[in-house]
């Protein structure tokens, strides 16, 4: 067993696109669930709306790429306010269930058949960040090394590009998160009768949340896809939500760094056993899993984790026990 | 207290891992005998009424070369072994197709992605006489069908709606329970080789045991901490994604069918052709949920739970011994769903991610009908059942599609009448 | 009385100490003194009107009002025994709940399908019988919360500080002198969750005053409340009459009804059934019928009959216990 390996690919991978990713779309969640209480499931749906809008856009109608991120973000945006205009009414629980459901059918929708002309079926769609690469000021090469660490200098761009959209999307969430309108969100998260017996329109906050949290989503659905140059359907699947609520509460929710802090720890974590469990299998140390299963005792963990964390810790590292939208009954 | 709760949580998970622990043995077993091909094809091949077409070959050709062929086999059963994950092609054999069964309606199948499990691969035949039947004649077989899976999922539905009713939990772990119920009696069945029934039997008393430790060791602790119900909602999420990948790792990701009644002719009678497999199910279900319904109208025990569901604080203050009745509403209602998985693996197969692929529509059943009301689970269960089947009929509409259908329709159901069909408004302040 | 402390603070304001009969008072009830005592009575000059509100829970009627006006800058109760649906009817008329039938209007201006955001924009603020104060918020940022047309409330504004930090100050200042006045000034950083329900009550009264409301329509003000902290509590709801507020107030208690009310409308199963000043109406036999009623199934019935209602229909309808459909 190589520890070194094993730790600096960890870190790389906590550091990495698919982590910054993530944490693009905790940052939206946390407006969303942190902030506002709003118990959207459905965050996966979002990623894959920007993800797809841009590569259907590219690939299948061979626009340009900035057509592409323009669609992708107003698929994006579209699709939370089709998703909002009827669940925002509704109890906790209702919104819950169907922001799940209506993931679920994006992802139906997108791998079937019948749409594999436009939307590439179950394979997914390819070669549509061509252009961005192009953009990257960093030379050809093998990349850049950091100490140990080794990035390509593709996934350095990306990497680049993404954590300066983390330290944007935490600045607004900071600026918000302070304002009037951010009392209002907060306001809702306790009681939304309250709110609207002194004259704020719910609704229309709750929309905006949505709204503004969908986008940051998306463009964690535009890393993703750029990073592979890639969508496939399978990767917006509910276990996806799932892993950006666990790393939301990990950090802290309606923390501003709760979602770096979490998105780095679970990726550090997520990868780390990922690896160990590999090299352990390979090194016949652990012979009664094959190597495909560590993927699955991964999710185990993510999903035990949260349980975990949820019980004895809901505030995660950095929240105030006394300010989260958990108690709601 | 939380030293008790930890011991607790670490029970069921062992609980878990320990029941399911046999069927270690026997994934290895299987792959053992398997040679474990690096990648394995296969699927089914039945024709319109449903019965198995043997002997049909099938290759699976990829781009570098690589070309495989196998045979269906008595139960219709085909598979090709591939040399890694990949993308493949996967064409059946059109000559070796018997009379009177019409070419599939793709054939071949392009760009068949293999990651290393089991991918299953379908052929549709006989499409061509499907189109010859009216459309009266195909909507009462989809009827038929669609009343099948609705009263299947309502055994589910019931039991998520009570817990529901009674605690305020929304279970995301419930579908886990169905697959469950499923992955045990196959256990018992195929690996212990255990007779069906009986099997089933111990599967359906093994789920009750299965949602009493689920209640004991981790809901009642919880609701005695005082848990908010949005942090239990997601802890049964994150339940829910532990235990799938448990069964995943211990049951392998194919499907697999029980060891009796694996093939059965259809039934004619007028348009409609049944199985008999397919009629057992759809009366045990019928008589169970009508066991269940008048338990909870009759018995001093039903409308205790129904004074539950309707204000806890009171039913404890007139006396109700109101964790009991969770308790009880906990077995009972994991037993129907694992009653539910049982059945759905004999109409199917057993696969890991049965019940997760079920709990959307079981959700869109409970939440049509009014969340916390029984009789309202089992009257949208069927909804969905037969919607789902009948939006089939729809001109552009493809199975592939139908789930998306009802998925929409639970939307537009909550737009219209957020407290669902049978559902009472609540009042504000 | 710490109360009477705080009302000399701002002495500038037509605020005038608690308990001590004032000339708004005098107005309201020279104005109504010439007004019928019977259910449905016209007022002078209402504030707020209303006909035919139905609400139907199932088959029960919880709500079934003919007519009611409330008169402007009076303190009228809205008083009745358990079940008699006055919360319904409050939820009704401040669009939180829709009524089967029926249409009302405030200040002339039809308040049908209006959202509850709207119908508080338009000066009707209410609090809640379960006060809803936001406990997870400090309890100046609960006061800070009430005040309407604030700039930072709209995203892109409140993304720029400087855009609304000066009416942030104006808010906070308006907000400090409320909570001086309610005695609140020293929890002004504390979680509005650590307060004591009668605390929780004030500051609730306190946020519904940031909207600058014309009638304020209070759920029960007294439930829960520390009998300590009654007397203040009374003194500031007059208080609001003295600042040309209407107060329309659902109470259990009937000293506070008789001491502070200029005006009472008595329901019973969902209906109006007597109007009059407070003396009057207490001593009105069919508001005596109504109360005594809930023990007494004969002279219920009776009530009933008077009032055109179905017995069993009466029987009944309860706001807090499961429905005996339901119950069973």
């Amino acid at each position: 067993m190589d520890w070194g390996f094993i730790f600096t690919a960890s870190v790389s991978y906590a550091l990495g696109a698919l982590t910054v990713a993530y944490c693009l779309a905790a940052i939206g969640l946390n407006l969303q669930f942190g902030y506002t209480g709003l118990l959207n499931f459905g965050q996966a749906a979002f990623l894959a709306s920007a993800g797809y809008g841009m590569a259907v856009m590219v690939t299948t109608f061979e626009l340009s790429f900035w057509v592409g991120i323009t669609v992708g973000l107003l698929a994006t945006l579209a699709l939370a306010l089709l998703l909002g205009l009827p669940t925002l009414r509704l109890r906790a629980d209702y919104l819950a269930i169907v922001t799940i459901a209506a993931a679920e059918v994006v992802r139906l929708v997108v791998r079937s058949v019948k749409f594999k002309e436009t939307l590439g079926g179950s394979d997914g769609l390819q070669q549509f960040a061509n252009r961005f690469y192009e953009l990257s000021p960093l030379s050809d090469g093998f990349g850049i090394n950091f100490g140990p660490f080794l990035f390509s200098n593709q996934e350095l761009w990306v990497m680049i590009v993404g954590w300066s959209l983390v330290a944007l999307f935490s600045l607004i969430t900071f600026l918000l998160a302070r304002s009037p309108w951010g009392r209002i969100l907060k306001g809702i998260r306790e009681d939304e009768d309250a709110v609207r017996s002194l004259g704020k329109n719910v609704y229309w906050y709750k929309m905006q949340a949505l709204m503004l949290g969908a986008m940051m989503a998306g463009f964690g659905g535009f890393i993703i896809g750029i990073f592979f140059n890639a969508v496939s359907p399978d990767i917006y699947a509910t276990a996806l939500t799932f892993a950006i609520y666990t790393i939301l509460i990990l950090g802290g929710a309606a923390r501003v760094a709760g979602p770096i802090l979490g998105a780095i720890l679970f990726g550090f974590l997520f990868q780390f056993v990922n690896v160990t469990l590999s090299e352990a299998v390979n090194a016949d140390y652990i012979t009664f899993l094959d190597s495909s299963q560590t993927a699955q005792i991964r999710l185990v963990l993510v999903g035990a984790g949260l349980m975990l964390l949820m019980i004895y810790r809901p505030q995660g590292i950095l929240g105030d026990r006394r300010e989260i939208a958990l108690d709601a009954r | 207290m939380v030293h008790w709760s930890v011991t607790r949580i670490v029970a069921l998970v062992v609980t878990c891992v320990g029941i399911l622990g046999g069927a270690t043995a026997l994934a290895s077993a299987a792959h053992a005998a398997e040679d474990q091909p690096a990648g394995l094809v296969q699927g089914f091949l039945r024709d319109l009424a449903g019965n198995p077409v043997p002997g049909v070959d099938v290759t699976a050709t990829d781009t570098a070369g690589f070309s495989g062929i196998g045979t269906s086999d008595e139960a219709g059963r085909w598979e090709v072994k591939v040399p890694g994950a990949g993308t493949y092609t996967v064409e059946l054999d059109e000559e070796t197709l018997p009379d009177g069964v019409a070419a599939p309606t793709k054939n071949p199948i392009d760009n068949v992605v293999v990651t290393g499990s089991t991918r299953t691969v379908l052929f549709t035949l006989g499409e061509r006489e499907r189109t010859l039947t009216s459309k009266w004649d195909q909507a009462a077989q989809l009827s038929v069908e669609g009343l099948r899976f609705g009263l299947i999922i309502a055994l589910a539905a019931v039991g998520l709606s009570l817990i529901y009713g009674t605690t305020g939990l929304t279970n995301f772990a419930h579908g886990e329970i169905i697959t469950f119920g499923a992955v045990i009696t196959w256990w018992l069945n195929v690996t212990l080789g255990i007779p069906f029934i009986l099997a089933a039997i111990l599967g359906v008393v093994l789920s009750g045991a299965f949602g009493f430790v689920n209640d004991q060791a981790l809901w009642k602790p919880l609701r005695k901490r005082q848990t908010g119900l949005i942090a239990m909602m997601i802890v049964s999420i994150g339940l829910a994604l532990a235990l799938q990948n448990i069964f995943l790792i211990f049951f392998g990701g194919a499907s697999r069918p029980f060891g009796a009644f694996e093939t059965q002719a259809g039934i004619e009678m007028g348009p409609v052709s049944l199985t008999p497999k397919d009629m057992a199910a759809m009366t045990i279900a019928a008589i169970v949920l009508t066991l269940a319904g008048l338990a909870l109208l009759k018995t001093r025990f039903g409308k205790a739970t129904r004074a539950v569901s309707d204000n806890p604080a009171l039913a404890a203050s007139s006396g109700i011994d109101v964790e009991r009745v969770i308790l009880v509403v906990w077995v009972v209602g994991a037993a129907l769903a694992g009653l539910g998985g049982i059945l759905q693996g004999l109409t199917q197969q057993v696969f890991p991610l049965l019940g997760a692929q079920s709990l959307l529509l079981i959700f869109a059943a409970v939440t049509l009908g009014g969340l916390g009301t029984a009789f309202g689970a089992l009257v949208g269960s069927i909804l969905v059942g037969l919607f789902i089947n009948l939006s089939t009929l729809i001109p552009g509409m493809t199975p592939e599609l139908k789930n998306v259908g009802a998925l929409l329709l639970l939307i537009v159901v909550l737009m219209v009448r957020p407290q669902g069909i049978l559902g009472r408004r609540s009042r504000v302040g | 009385m710490p109360a009477d402390s705080a009302d000399t603070t701002d002495a500038a304001d037509t605020t005038v100490a608690v308990g001590e009969t004032t000339s708004r008072k005098e107005v309201a009830t020279a104005a109504l003194a010439d007004v019928a005592r019977e259910p449905g009575a016209a007022k002078p000059d209402p504030v707020l009107v209303a006909d035919g509100i139905v609400r139907r829970f199932g088959g029960l009627t919880a709500v079934n009002v003919d007519h009611v006006e409330v008169q402007r800058g009076a303190i009228t109760a809205l008083i009745g025994p358990n079940g008699a649906g006055k919360t319904t009817f409050f939820n009704l008329l401040t669009g939180f709940d829709k009524p089967d039938d029926g249409t009302w209007s405030f200040n002339e201006r039809p308040l049908n399908g209006v959202p509850p955001f709207r119908v508080a924009r338009m000066g009707m603020v209410r609090t809640f019988q379960l006060t809803k104060v936001l406990s997870k918020l400090t309890v100046i940022e609960n006061m800070r919360l009430g005040a309407t047309g604030q700039r930072g409330e709209r995203l892109f504004f409140g993304l720029i500080p400087p855009l609304w930090r000066s009416q942030e100050r104006d808010i906070t200042a308006r907000a400090d002198d409320l909570l001086a006045r309610f005695n609140l000034d020293s929890k002004r950083a504390e979680f509005a969750g650590s307060l004591s329900g009668g605390q929780r009550k004030l500051l609730e009264m306190a946020r519904a005053l940031m909207v600058e409301p014309e009638l304020v329509m209070l759920d029960e003000p007294m439930a829960g409340v520390n009998p300590a902290l009654t007397q203040s509590l009374l003194g500031h709801v007059k208080d609001l009459r003295e600042q040309g507020m209407t107060v329309l107030f659902v109470e259990h208690d009937m000293d506070m009804v008789r001491d502070i009310s200029d005006w009472v409308i008595v329901m019973a199963q969902g209906a109006v059934i007597a109007e009059g000043p407070p003396l009057e109406v207490m001593s009105d036999q069919r508001v005596i019928d109504a109360y005594l009623g809930a023990h007494h199934d004969l002279s219920l019935a009776e009530v009933a009959a008077e009032e055109g209602i179905d017995a069993p229909e009466l029987l009944g309808t309860h706001d807090s216990t499961p429905s005996p459909k339901d119950a069973s």
